[in-house]
């Protein structure tokens, strides 16, 4: 890590200790707390207490940080029949009908809401100013995409969040590393503990009903784009630590499909969208011979019907054709932007301001949510009109709101979710009183933005309903506050304990840094997880060697050692990033089967088998013995494909 | 594309209890040097490129420049957020500078009242489907098959 070594150490011991009691925890900061917070607020009776903590500053924090430049999830004029058949097929047949269509249903109120709070929706020649809500048309990339200006998305939706439940509830640099079970009922979240990056300050939370979306997982396999400097250009947020999957496992909350993983198949280098490329300007992607691979490759489709027949092919199999390219020599792989550019500016018979305006449009995608990829344009003097631009599939990334479906198992909508799916309380985990959104549902992705948003809402709603059902519940904490203080600041311990022994305390062999931890797991996904390395193959030998491997480095991570609040949050974080890790190499080994080629392949069972495993995947780990279960759940549909 | 801080004009946001920089970094990678009162990027190679420093910075100290190791050197891309819109300026290695102008948002900072126009929900809907900007709407369900 690029420390100042002129900095002092600033290590702290005996930290403050408080106490906060409240009714409703939100655990997060990103699109599906702010919808949570507003939500709940509504809902809750005068008295009620909601509070919010994020280990950021909300204005910027989770996904949408940077902003974005399509919301991706409005149905508008489709139904949620269809948008349910659309997730279902680009997720290879093995979803939860009953959320997806629960978003389906919701989301369009929450972009209305968007709307009215400021965010700049483009409007459909003719409807310019007229509100979607009102009858205004969105200009569609897609079906179901509508473009924004949406650089302060953000902090407009984290404005409406913060001023529904007051900067007085809110807590930020505050970062939970773990939830707390109840002592005295069976089951039962009573609370969650954290630390202040800011100060030497615990915090014990004790709620009635807590709502945790703290995203996905980056920075589990080694990063492709760069091992040096350039690392950091991940294409999911490289703070999203496993955070919410890791907390969710270790108080015993069934998990879902926590073998999904989406590689995003993006500019080279910079991860840039292509959605807008593709769909709004219908620039082609090509091999270095000027192919269009998903027509030569079209055939490599059959191998995986029926979700490879489909009108619009699946992203995994859509990285299937691209990667067959690459392995066999013949890439570098392009976007056909000149082409494309060329095109829409002789549709629009070359009008010059029309052309200024559909180059601006191009930049605005990059500058509004990726702005690295337009400075990758910039160093590399690349003009989209003139130059064509490399694509790349990245390193796999775990998710539960963008194009993959890991997460946790939760109830279901009572209308409309199966017995077996449902019990009582709408995204709720298994775990009772603890609820999840977005990156945290699991078997149910193409939420985006705008839908973890309305379902951070569906949740909240369900947990105000349970903690009034429960109004009478006292979390009961069996630790020590100071006991629970001491397990949070072990690496500051190991780290002062042994500081002295070398001379560049970087290089100690009694402790291990957050960095170098993160290393080694990167590495271990990388070589034996179907990472990069491996064109994204594995097998069974191969995982039992990784979960060897991350046995060793779990031991290894009591050795973790901080000289810094920054450094202890950096050793949490990757410490969470292990136990996901873990979860998805016990569920990529037990589905003998590759559910989604161009994702990862099983050498071993190098194909998809709907009579075996059209099922999910679930798993659960027994807080009391230490031990996963790995199994079977049946899978339905609710809505005819 | 690690952000940087330019030492002339950091001022360590002189008089504030934070600097913005640390307030805002999404991954908590702003620092103040107190003895030089000067903020720097502790962890460059975490950085996201999110531009949120570059963005609030009053005194427009913070920079980013292209990962070392990916973009050959001499381009740049400078934001100039306002309260609604933002301008951007891109310069190219050769020399070219292109720039381009884009809408925020539509109300002013700090103005959403987010009940406001809205009904207070009545509790006997706390077990219905319905958000509470839904009361009143009968929501779909999957036809039965």
């Amino acid at each position: 890590m690029a420390m100042q070594t002129q900095e002092t150490s600033h290590f702290c011991k005996e930290p403050q200790i408080e106490e906060v009691n409240t009714d409703i925890l939100i655990i997060g900061g990103g699109m599906a707390a702010c919808g949570a917070a507003f939500e709940a607020k509504r809902w809750a009776p005068e008295g009620m207490k909601i509070t919010l903590v994020d280990k950021a500053a909300m204005e910027r924090s989770g996904a949408v940080a940077q902003g974005l430049s399509a919301i991706n999830t409005y149905l508008g004029e489709n139904t949620p029949e269809d948008y349910v058949r659309m997730v279902s097929n680009d997720l290879m047949g093995v979803v939860r009908d009953d959320l997806i269509y629960d978003v389906g249903r919701h989301v369009d109120d929450t972009v209305h809401r968007f709307e009215e709070w400021g965010l700049p929706i483009w409007k459909a020649e003719g409807s310019e100013g007229v509100p979607l809500e009102k009858g205004g048309k969105p200009v569609r990339t897609g079906k179901w995409q509508i473009m924004i200006n949406g650089e302060s998305y953000k902090t407009i939706v984290a404005e409406a969040a913060k001023t529904a439940i007051g900067m007085e509830n809110i807590y930020e640099r505050v970062f939970i590393v773990k939830l707390i079970l109840d002592d005295k009922e069976e089951n039962r979240i009573a609370g969650a503990v954290g630390f202040s990056t800011r100060e030497n300050k615990i915090y014990i939370f004790k709620a009635k009903s807590i709502m945790m979306a703290c995203g996905g997982a980056v920075n589990i396999f080694r990063p492709r784009q760069s091992t040096g400097e350039g690392m950091g250009r991940a294409w999911y947020p490289i703070w999203n630590a496993g955070s919410t999957y890791t907390m969710a496992a270790q108080v015993g909350a069934e998990l879902t499909m926590m073998e999904n993983r989406f590689v995003p198949a993006r500019f080279k280098d910079g991860a840039g969208p292509v959605g807008a490329w593709f769909l709004l300007f219908k620039a082609k992607a090509m091999n270095a011979l000027g192919e269009d691979y998903t027509v030569k490759n079209k055939d490599m489709l059959n191998d995986y019907l029926p979700y490879g027949a489909s009108k619009v092919t699946p992203t995994c199999l859509r990285n299937h054709q691209m990667l067959k390219e690459i392995k066999e020599g013949r890439g570098p792989i392009y976007m056909d932007t000149p082409t494309a550019m060329k095109n829409l500016f002789e549709s629009h018979g070359n009008d010059k301001k029309k052309c200024r305006e559909l180059e601006s449009e191009a930049w605005e995608d990059f500058l509004d949510m990726c702005i690295g990829q337009a400075g990758q344009w910039a160093g590399m003097n690349i003009a989209p009109e003139e130059t064509m631009s490399e694509l790349m599939p990245t390193e796999p990334y775990l998710l539960g709101s963008h194009s993959g479906c890991c997460g946790i198992w939760v109830s279901g909508p009572e209308d409309i979710a199966p017995a077996e799916w449902q019990w009582g309380y709408n995204r709720m985990t298994t775990v009772s009183g603890l609820f999840t959104a977005g990156d945290g549902v699991g078997a149910s992705g193409h939420k985006f933005s705008s839908g973890s948003h309305a379902e951070g809402r569906i949740a909240a709603k369900a947990a105000v309903r349970f903690a009034l059902d429960h109004k009478d519940f006292n979390p009961t904490i069996a630790q020590d506050s100071r006991q629970l203080a001491n397990e949070i600041y072990l690496p500051f311990i190991n780290y002062e304990e042994h500081k002295g022994l070398s001379t560049d305390p970087e290089i100690n062999p009694r402790y291990i840094k957050p960095r170098m931890l993160m290393f080694r797991l990167n590495k271990i996904m990388d070589e034996y997880g179907g990472g990069c390395g491996t064109h994204y193959i594995t097998g069974k030998a191969m995982l039992e060697k990784a979960l060897e491997l991350l046995d060793i480095l779990k031991v290894d991570a009591q050795k973790l050692a901080a000289k810094d609040l920054h450094e202890l949050l950096r050793c949490w974080e990757n410490y969470h990033r292990i136990w996901t890790a873990e979860m998805h190499l016990r569920h990529i080994l037990f589905r003998e089967e590759s559910r989604y080629p161009g994702f990862y392949y099983r050498s071993d069972f190098n194909l998809i088998d709907d009579a075996n495993w059209k099922c999910f995947v679930n798993s659960k780990y027994d807080p009391k013995q230490g031990q996963w279960s790995v199994f079977k759940k049946e899978h339905k549909d609710l809505v005819p494909k | 594309m690690p952000s940087y801080v330019i030492a002339e004009k950091c001022d360590g946001c002189k008089g504030q209890d934070k600097t913005a920089c640390q307030y805002i970094c999404p991954n908590d990678l702003y620092r103040l040097n107190e003895e030089k009162t000067k903020a720097f990027n502790q962890e460059p190679e975490q950085c996201w490129e999110c531009y949120c420093c570059a963005k609030i910075c009053a005194q427009q100290a913070i920079e980013i420049r292209a990962y070392a190791d990916i973009v050959p050197m001499g381009g740049s891309i400078i934001p100039l957020r306002g309260t609604d819109s933002i301008m951007w300026t891109v310069q190219f290695r050769n020399g070219n500078i292109k720039r381009f102008k884009f809408p925020i948002r539509t109300t002013p900072e700090g103005s959403i009242k987010p009940y406001e126009g809205k009904a207070q929900p009545s509790m006997d809907d706390i077990k219905s489907q319905n958000l509470f900007s839904e009361i009143g709407k009968t929501l779909p369900t999957p036809a039965k098959s």
